[in-house]
């Protein structure tokens, strides 16, 4: 298998890498990066677990070719928080309730952040379809959808 | 109370939001093998031969093993399953041999060199032919299996288990009635789609300790069944859990583990991990089983129901280790929260070619439930009268007996189908938003307890630390249910002191006591009741120091936000840090010690059931609650959209509203998803849909406005009065929907789920005849 010199940034760290041909940027993130908080809850693009940010827009990482991420920027669970101050969805996810197991938590966040990064003041429709593409089994998706509302609130002041 | 009741922030939660939470899949060790499953292409065949010998030679295969290497069966209820198959397959995906090797591209590559010769058997797909009498077996040896005292298989047939109810007398109850109803309902598989499929590693250390890291609800029932398959000492077996990325029963009781153990045991010293593929959870982890009920009911005129039998089928798969503990449950809960005099019911669980059937949130009573609340509306509408008024005279109430005659006290049931009834305004008519659609509102009610041996025990142990914070050891699992936030909130209450002050520790059978299970919404109610008596051991040591310290009575003394005081003197107090290591004198000597507080609780009171009536206290308490549903139905296209639910529940004692909250939201939407969408659509044995893309759950475009208010009436032995809840809130749910599509649109689906072709079908098929 070919391998691939890519570079790119991830959250917001300069990176290279070598990456064969068939390895999505789920498996490098995972595998390579030691970045674990992006989950796969399927491999084909059907749950959302594994949602990142690259180039400002959600992607399911399951779906991009590890070669494919050469000159971009990619933002992951891990790139929200800095040190013990949480981003604020983060927090309005722990303030609202808005997780169970949290396996599918990291994805949904990231959806809600390429959300409020197009759609600073969403509305509810605007948010529940902002993470259609994000299954979760425990929650009933009400609290979550509160969490963004209230992030949401909070980033515009 | 300080903290219990207050929506604390869940102790779980910055760990799951930035990624920091570590599930098992997410770990890593040296030199560790993955394994791949040699599956079954057939539902039910005899393997004729089976040679690994080219999957071995393959470079980067560590081990191929297979069935004859690991004979021991084992079972929480049913010992009807080996590691692998030997001698012949159940069902499409039954695991005939694995394969360890350095990556799963290569155990994959392995599996296709393993050679399986099978020679095909008449498979049984409908639990109606499986139970008929000439009937091929599917497992010739049922009645050589090892089973727990309370369950009866019926030796020589594929019914795994038959659980009788007999209470008073049907025949003379039917007399005395003026109305018959006799009503069909029929469930499907469906599935239980944790996010995160089941996953395990496995090391056996070069001195024979077993180390298992697994995602599973119970790790001391996984400790104690791979001790008796692989034959080893339970205290050289060590089960650790961390998160867990969902549930729902189907890591309930032990899963995968043994096909990692058996290979982890073959290579000694290697991490030995399995993670299934979603294709493969679908179609080869567990399920929740098919049902067929049937019940005949007599009803007087006023809407006294006075005698109902009942006939429940379970399609319960290929191995029934936990069938049949559900038809069990079904059996002794099988007319739904109501007071019957006469009952007569027969509850089987049969073998069948299917995927194997496992614990599923609700544990059989959403699948009970669906007949049991449809059929309940037909019988008022029938006689005239309302659903609530048919729930309110015949619902249990204060002294009222089950099912078990089991006689039940501090019952709300009557309350939550009232406050339905309000909330959903069930006596409004809705405009529908389109001409071509009609709207409707339904109700439906539900219990459920714990179904546990009797016997099921809960332990909990704290430490005081030396500066007046806590560890709290506890085995119960947090599947995401915030159990182990609820179980912080209970011993902060109870020692008086700050939730922070409470730090719970993962569970690791090395450490952390013994915990029978997480299932069947007992941990709040089981946990809770050890975590007290734990809490209230700490208190008790605290002020024997204190006492022999200040010279004051025991008496005399009480303990309040971490400070000792004298009741007759305020100014007479020391903090409890000063104890925490023993009682240390001013010359600096000092006796006793560390203070480590022990609970433990078994239920009271509750007995195997009798062996051909079923009576007797089948669990340690019931749960109570109701749902309401709002739904359009499109006639164009039979489209069900559900509006509103109402989700009204007898909790006790809620010890945490957001969390709580959480639970009946999430089990709601579980509950519209197996009402509108889910199903396993097996063709042959074969699932049809083993995608996200085929098997629909619901996402967050598809919920309802979801209004939930909790009844609180407590419980006499339940942790400051609390109840069960997770499981309960998902059970009246899809019946509620039926009933409204039937108020909406007059016509009945009694088929789960409530498809847009069956509506379709049933409105063209009701306008034709009338």
């Amino acid at each position: 298998m070919e391998n691939y010199k890519i570079s790119f940034v991830i959250n917001s760290r300069k990176k290279e890498l070598e990456v064969p041909a068939n390895m999505t940027l789920l498996e490098m993130l995972r595998e390579k990066l030691g970045l674990t908080g992006t989950k796969c809850g399927c491999g084909g693009g059907e749950c959302g677990a594994c949602t990142v940010i690259m180039n400002n827009k959600a992607v399911n990482s399951c779906l991009v070719l590890a070669p494919e991420v050469d000159d971009s920027e990619i933002f992951t669970v891990e790139g929200l928080a800095q040190g013990r101050e949480l981003d604020v969805i983060q927090e309005a996810f722990v303030e609202n309730s808005a997780l169970q197991c949290g396996y599918c938590t990291p994805g949904m966040i990231m959806s809600a952040k390429a959300l409020l990064t197009k759609n600073p003041n969403p509305t509810d429709e605007e948010i529940r379809e902002g993470i259609s593409g994000n299954l979760c089994r425990c929650t009933g998706y009400e609290k979550i959808v509160e969490a963004i509302k209230c992030a949401a609130e909070k980033m515009r002041g | 109370m300080k903290v219990v009741g207050k929506s604390v922030k869940r102790i779980d939660g910055i760990s799951k939001v930035t990624g920091e939470a570590k599930y098992v899949g997410d770990m890593k060790f040296e030199g560790m093998l993955y394994v791949k499953i040699k599956r079954s292409p057939f539902p039910h065949a005899k393997i004729l031969k089976l040679d690994t010998s080219k999957a071995e030679s393959l470079s980067g295969v560590e081990a191929v093993i297979t069935g004859r290497d690991f004979p021991n069966t084992t079972g929480l209820y049913m010992a009807d399953r080996t590691v692998f198959a030997i001698d012949k397959v159940r069902y499409i995906g039954d695991a005939v041999a694995a394969v360890a090797a350095e990556s799963e591209a290569i155990a994959e590559k392995a599996l296709e060199l393993i050679e399986v010769e099978y020679n095909e058997l008449p498979a049984l797909f409908d639990p109606m032919e499986s139970m008929k009498k000439d009937a091929p077996l599917i497992h010739d040896k049922l009645h050589e299996y090892d089973h727990a005292v309370f369950i009866h298989p019926v030796p020589h047939t594929n019914i795994s288990e038959h659980f009788k109810l007999r209470k008073g007398n049907v025949d003379e109850g039917f007399e005395k009635t003026d109305f018959i109803f006799v009503d069909e309902f029929s469930v499907p598989m469906v599935h239980h789609v944790p996010l995160e499929t089941h996953v395990c590693i496995a090391k056996m250390n070069l001195d024979g300790q077993l180390e298992v890291l697994s995602s599973c609800q119970s790790p001391f029932a996984v400790r104690q069944m791979l001790g008796h398959i692989f034959d080893i000492p339970l205290n050289k077996v060590t089960v650790k859990v961390n998160n867990i990325g969902g549930g729902f029963g189907a890591k309930a009781g032990l899963q995968i583990e043994p096909m990692v153990v058996a290979l982890a045991k073959t290579i000694p010293g290697r991490s030995i991990r399995l993670e299934y593929t979603r294709e493969e959870e679908f179609q080869c982890a567990v399920n929740r089983q098919g049902l067929r009920s049937r019940y005949k009911t007599g009803v007087r005129k006023d809407g006294k129901i006075i005698a109902q039998e009942i006939t429940y089928i379970w399609d319960a798969g290929a191995y029934n280790d936990y069938g049949v503990n559900i038809s069990k449950t079904a059996g002794y809960s099988c007319s739904g929260p109501y007071d019957i005099e006469n009952v007569k019911a027969d509850s089987y669980c049969v073998y069948t070619n299917h995927p194997v059937g496992c614990a599923y949130r609700g544990f059989g009573m959403c699948e009970i439930h669906w007949g049991i609340e449809q059929h309940l509306d037909i019988i008022a509408e029938k006689i005239g009268i309302s659903p609530a008024e048919i729930r309110t005279i015949n619902g249990l109430k204060d002294g009222s007996l089950t099912v078990t005659s089991e006689k039940v006290e501090n019952v709300g049931y009557v309350d939550c189908v009232k406050r339905v009834k309000e909330l959903l305004e069930m006596d409004k008519k809705e405009i529908p938003t389109k001409p071509y659609k009609l709207r409707g509102k339904g109700m439906a009610g539900g219990y459920k307890g714990p179904s546990t041996p009797p016997a099921a025990a809960s332990t909990a142990i704290i430490y005081l630390l030396e500066d007046g914070t806590f560890n709290l050891q506890i085995s119960c699992t947090d599947i995401g249910q915030g159990s182990h936030t609820a179980l912080a909130q209970i011993a902060a209450e109870e020692l008086s002191v700050d939730f922070e002050k409470i730090h719970v520790n993962v569970p690791n059978t090395d450490y952390t006591p013994y915990e029978w299970q997480t299932v069947g919404s007992r941990t709040t109610y089981s946990t809770g009741n050890a975590v007290i008596r734990a809490a209230r051991d700490v208190k008790k040591q605290l002020l024997n120091y204190a006492a022999q310290d200040l010279q004051i009575a025991i008496e005399e003394l009480f303990i309040e936000d971490g400070i000792i005081y004298s009741k007759k003197d305020p100014n007479i107090k020391k903090s409890i840090t000063e104890y925490a290591l023993g009682l240390i004198y001013s010359d600096g000597s000092g006796v006793g010690g560390p203070i480590i507080g022990r609970g433990i609780f078994i239920p009271k009171g509750i007995t195997n059931l009798d062996l051909e009536t079923g009576q007797g206290r089948p669990v340690n308490h019931w749960t109570f609650g109701a749902h309401g549903a709002e739904v359009e139905v499109d006639l164009e296209t039979g489209e069900v959209d559900v509006i509103k639910m109402i989700a009204v529940f007898d909790v006790g004692r809620v010890i945490n509203p957001a969390t709580c909250e959480g639970q009946v939201v999430g089990a709601v939407i579980q509950g519209v998803g197996t009402a509108l969408m889910e199903e396993m659509i097996l063709k042959d044995g074969k699932l049809l849909n083993p995608s996200f893309v085929d098997y629909k759950i619901p996402t967050a475009k598809d919920c309802p406005k979801i209004i939930t208010e909790f009844v609180e009436t407590p419980l006499k032995d339940g942790p400051y009065g609390a109840r069960g809840v997770g499981e309960p809130a998902m059970i009246p749910a899809a019946p509620a929907i039926a009933n409204a599509v039937y108020d909406a649109t007059g016509v009945r689906i009694t088929s789960m789920p409530i498809t847009a072709e069956k509506v379709l079908k049933a409105l063209k098929e009701k306008k034709g005849s009338e």
